[in-house]
């Protein structure tokens, strides 16, 4: 224990989100009489600016210690709290919280159990506080440059911006050309302008730019380091003079990385009663649009008279593990059933379809103008195709006419949806990346930080992270060559203060830590054969405290008495 | 019956529809018979239209146009059902009672087939002038008010009143020919054609640049379909509102009534006048003027329009106006206010089958006015 703590508590109404559940008034009452309590205080929303002065003054007014907050979790404001008492003068390692919202009256119904549950978490933090050292800050330096995994769309514009920026980037692509799957496009909508007047320029750009360096035939090996210090062990070849040298492995150390990998193409034989691979007349969206790139739009030598465009496939599908929408393909089938029916204008084109889709700007004026080319839309979703002499008949309910077809065509276009690319696990474990349920790369938070990822410094960008239409994904570059950029900029990035600390008069070298540790922070020190912890490196976790057969590692913030006047106050 | 649904998709850009059913959501007559044109659009589109020449209830649509106003994607459902019932028209596939009326209008010019010559007797003892000699103001009378009793006291008291605002006016007299409104939506459109080719010299004839008529539908087609120009034309509550704006109308009497409007289709829905009428009304001294709740672009159709002044419809037992004329009784007036001949024929033969004749009064607004001259 310090001498005589003086601690603040400060109890958050959160609106309606805990005040409703919890008696905060009780609490509040409650908590001004646990031992070492100097105020307890309640307010409707502490991560306010009133809340946060209100810690401030306190601190400097009544001369506190130690802060306690029992309010939402300390993933949400820890960082908010921590700040408010430095500025009052106490250390940021000296505030603690209480989880009284996601842990306590969001769980609970009953409005008494809640409030008793709140006041021995609140003991328990008060408990702990008593005990709570100072932490120290620490910065590190950031290694300029940005390691960018993937040189299509995604990872062009997101390398452009930072070697704009003027940091280095380095592009891993695992093919031997850049572009990836827009490279295979024809026209784009809504404009309809041809791929190949953009994309050559941008890849051009790319690859004389001074600040970028890719690597063809690629893969990454192995990922050291942390945020602004990331170690990127590369094999690969370089472009020179138009032709791949391969190289050794080399080591790029940069600052940031971005995940850029792209997407797979859903594989229709995987829904075999399309006969897709049986009917020559049966195509994907992709392999039409080579078709319209080439302008050779026969099918067995003849232009097609009847043609049905089949969406959703691979897609909205729960059974094939792909129940969400690839959010592209309405908007691709739109494009192409027009296109045709405006190159083969006595054909028949009508596309089936569950529902459309084509959001976005200028996207449903697209649809307008493809049914007001001709297109005919009509709603069902085609249920298999079958030889009808030799042409093929699409089996598919009009759900608007309630009456089943046989619908005879001459080319089936299937609009296959997007999947989580499989070559990817590597990289995934590589850098420790969760996947949503859909296969794709988790985001930190869907709707706040859409391009970051769990792992401080990784970024996504792209269909990596989930389909999107190529709008989308190159804003979505740009915002993780932002975010990457943060850190480049800044010069230095924030290290985690609550670190293991090893004792050198206790510990037996017995090497338990440096086994045990995920990022290797601990080391036996070769001339005082003690471990030693890298505190740059280390993050806190405490598995390596947890270890320690000597109890020789203690980590701050968490050490033992801590833990045990917590245990205490909840016990008695 | 063969129908070429390409050449209608085509036509009538039916590829346009998206099938959100706004149209068959806001007709005022799908709650009482099959017509559902979202689904003719889509039997059309699809190839799959049913031989029309026995579908009774294309003769339903009053021709509100409240699916044109409202369709997101401005595919005038309604033109469709008038382009069906003109592949009808041509097979000769219409009611009995459609082809009187187009009978009586060729050639008699009016749907009652009554003599041409007595097409004035409804000005008798007005001294009105000749249009033809010249005129600021074509007044057109309309085949209902020139010749159905019950309308007649309209067009004698707006001729009263553009006399006395010193209005330079006139008829074409016995000269005046049907407006075909209706005849192009039951899908004359030969018919329709002839009547503009011979409307339209004659109007210009008169060298008025202003036109008035009695009727919202006459109104309708000639500012919209027949392509006047160098004649604006006006219904007769936007010339009566001005009139009064500029204190050209003189009230005497008062009327002691509670009174409400109905919004007719041609006038509010089509033409978005809404205002002028209820100014009259609110004008005139001692009204006092209530609202009903299905008002201006909600108004609910009297089933009157679009030939339903000849044909009673696949569903007898239910009429809209008997609902209209129960809103009317609910808000407590005691006159029903219209500004359609159309609308006061059906709306009244509603009061009279359902026994309000005690409860409630329809009447046009120039009667009212006339009252409190």
């Amino acid at each position: 224990m310090t001498s005589q703590p003086r601690i603040g508590v400060y109890i958050c109404h959160c609106g309606f989100n805990i005040a409703g559940t919890v008696d905060v008034d009780q609490v509040t009452e409650y908590a001004s009489k646990l031992p070492g309590v100097a105020v307890a205080r309640h307010y409707t929303y502490m991560c306010s600016e009133p809340g946060q002065t209100l810690i401030k003054q306190d601190c400097e007014e009544q001369k506190l210690k130690q802060v306690v907050v029992a309010s939402c979790s300390p993933r949400m404001h820890e960082p908010t709290f921590r700040k408010a008492a430095q500025e009052g003068g106490v250390n940021p390692g000296r505030v603690e919280m209480a989880n009284i919202r996601e842990q306590c009256s969001w769980v609970h119904k009953d409005s008494h159990d809640a409030t008793e549950k709140a006041k021995a978490l609140v003991a328990s933090a008060v408990a702990k506080a008593a005990y709570l050292e100072a932490l120290e800050e620490r910065e590190v330096g950031v290694t300029p440059g940005v390691v960018i995994i993937g040189g299509g769309v995604s990872g062009l514009v997101a390398a452009l911006d930072v070697a704009d920026a003027g940091y280095p980037a380095y592009i891993v692509e695992k093919s031997d050309h850049l572009g990836g799957h827009v490279a295979d496009l024809n026209r784009t909508f809504p404009e309809l302008e041809p791929v190949a007047d953009w994309l050559p320029f941008v890849i051009e750009r790319a690859q004389s730019h001074p600040n970028i360096t890719v690597y063809f035939n690629a893969h990454v090996i192995k990922v050291d380091g942390y945020v602004g210090n990331f170690q990127v062990q590369v094999a690969g070849c370089r472009m020179q003079d138009a032709a791949l040298l391969p190289l050794a492995s080399c080591v790029l150390r940069v600052g940031a990385m971005i995940v850029a990998t792209g997407y797979d193409v859903f594989d229709p034989r995987r829904k075999p009663e399309f006969g897709y691979g049986r009917y020559p007349q049966v195509m994907t969206t992709l392999e039409m649009e080579r078709k319209l790139a080439q302008g050779d739009l026969t099918v067995n030598g003849k232009a097609p008279k009847d043609i049905v465009f089949i969406k959703c496939v691979g897609s909205r599908d729960v059974q094939l593990g792909n129940p969400y929408c690839s959010r592209v393909c309405c908007m691709v089938s739109a494009k192409q059933a027009r296109l045709l029916k405006e190159q083969l204008p006595d054909s028949r084109v009508t596309v089936f379809y569950i529902d459309v889709r084509t959001f976005g700007k200028r996207g449903e004026e697209f649809y307008d103008e493809a049914r007001n080319a001709g297109v005919l839309y009509r709603r069902g979703n085609a249920a298999e195709i079958y030889r009808k002499g030799d042409r093929v008949a699409v089996r598919v309910e009009d759900t608007f006419l309630r009456r089943t077809l046989e619908h005879e065509a001459d080319l089936v276009v299937l609009a296959v949806g997007m999947e989580a690319r499989e070559d990817v696990t590597d990289i995934a474990e590589l850098l420790k990346l969760p996947r949503s349920a859909d296969g794709f790369f988790l985001e930190a938070h869907p709707k706040l930080r859409p391009v970051d990822t769990a792992v401080d410094g990784v970024f996504l960008a792209g269909c990596c992270q989930g389909p999107k239409d190529i709008t989308d994904t190159i804003t979505q570059a740009k915002a993780a060559a932002s975010s990457s950029l943060i850190p480049l900029i800044r010069g230095t990035v924030p290290v985690e203060s609550a670190t293991a600390v090893s004792d050198p008069e206790l510990c037996a070298a017995c090497g338990m830590c440096v086994e045990v540790c995920p990022f290797g922070a601990p080391s036996i020190d070769p001339v005082w054969n003690v471990s030693v912890v890298n505190a740059v490196l280390c993050k806190g976790c405490g598995t390596c405290a947890a270890m320690c057969p000597s109890k020789a590692i203690r980590l701050q913030h968490y050490t033992p008495e801590q833990i045990l006047a917590q245990v205490d106050a909840l016990v008695w | 019956m063969q129908v070429d649904t390409l050449e209608l998709s085509q036509k009538f850009n039916l590829y346009g529809c998206i099938q959100c059913g706004k149209c068959a959501g806001g007709c005022p007559v799908s709650i009482k018979t099959s017509l559902d044109v979202r689904f003719l659009i889509y039997e059309a589109l699809t190839g799959c239209l049913p031989d029309p020449t026995h579908m009774e209830e294309l003769w339903d649509c009053t021709c509100c146009f409240t699916c044109v106003e409202r369709c997101p994607k401005d595919v005038k459902p309604a033109e469709f059902i008038i382009g069906l019932r003109s592949l009808l028209v041509e097979n000769g596939n219409i009611p009995r009672t459609v082809t009187d009326a187009l009978q009586g209008i060729f050639r008699q010019g009016n749907p009652l087939g009554l003599a041409r010559e007595q097409r004035a007797a409804w000005a008798e003892g007005l001294d009105i002038k000749a249009a033809q000699e010249g005129v600021d103001w074509l007044y057109f009378v309309g085949c209902t008010p020139a010749y159905d009793q019950r309308i007649q006291p309209i067009p004698r008291a707006l001729a009263r009143v553009f006399q006395a605002a010193g209005l330079n006016f006139g008829t074409l007299g016995i000269e005046e020919t049907c407006c075909g409104n209706e005849v192009r939506r039951v899908g004359e459109q030969g018919l329709f054609e002839m009547l503009v080719e011979e409307g339209k010299p004659l109007f210009e004839s008169t060298h008025a640049r202003q036109m008035v008529t009695t009727s919202p539908h006459c109104f309708n087609t000639f500012k919209k379909e027949y392509g006047l120009s160098g004649i604006e034309v006006s219904h007769y509550t936007q010339v009566m509102a001005k009139l009064l704006d500029e204190g050209k109308v003189k009230f005497g009497g008062r009327v002691e009534k509670k009174v409400t409007y109905h919004d007719p289709c041609f006038l509010g829905k089509q033409n978005h006048i809404f205002d002028e009428p209820r100014a009259i009304l609110q004008a005139i001294p001692g009204v006092k003027f209530v609202e009903m709740d299905r008002i201006r672009e909600r108004s609910l159709c009297c089933e009157g329009g679009g030939g339903r002044m000849w044909v009673e419809g696949t569903n007898i037992e239910e009429r809209l106006a008997f609902q209209r004329v129960q809103e009317a009784v609910e808000t407590g007036a005691q006159v029903l206010a219209v500004a359609c001949p159309f609308c006061l024929l059906t709306l009244e033969d509603a009061v009279k089958v359902k026994g309000l004749e005690d409860k409630l009064r329809v009447m046009d607004i120039m009667e009212l006015v006339n009252m409190a001259l």
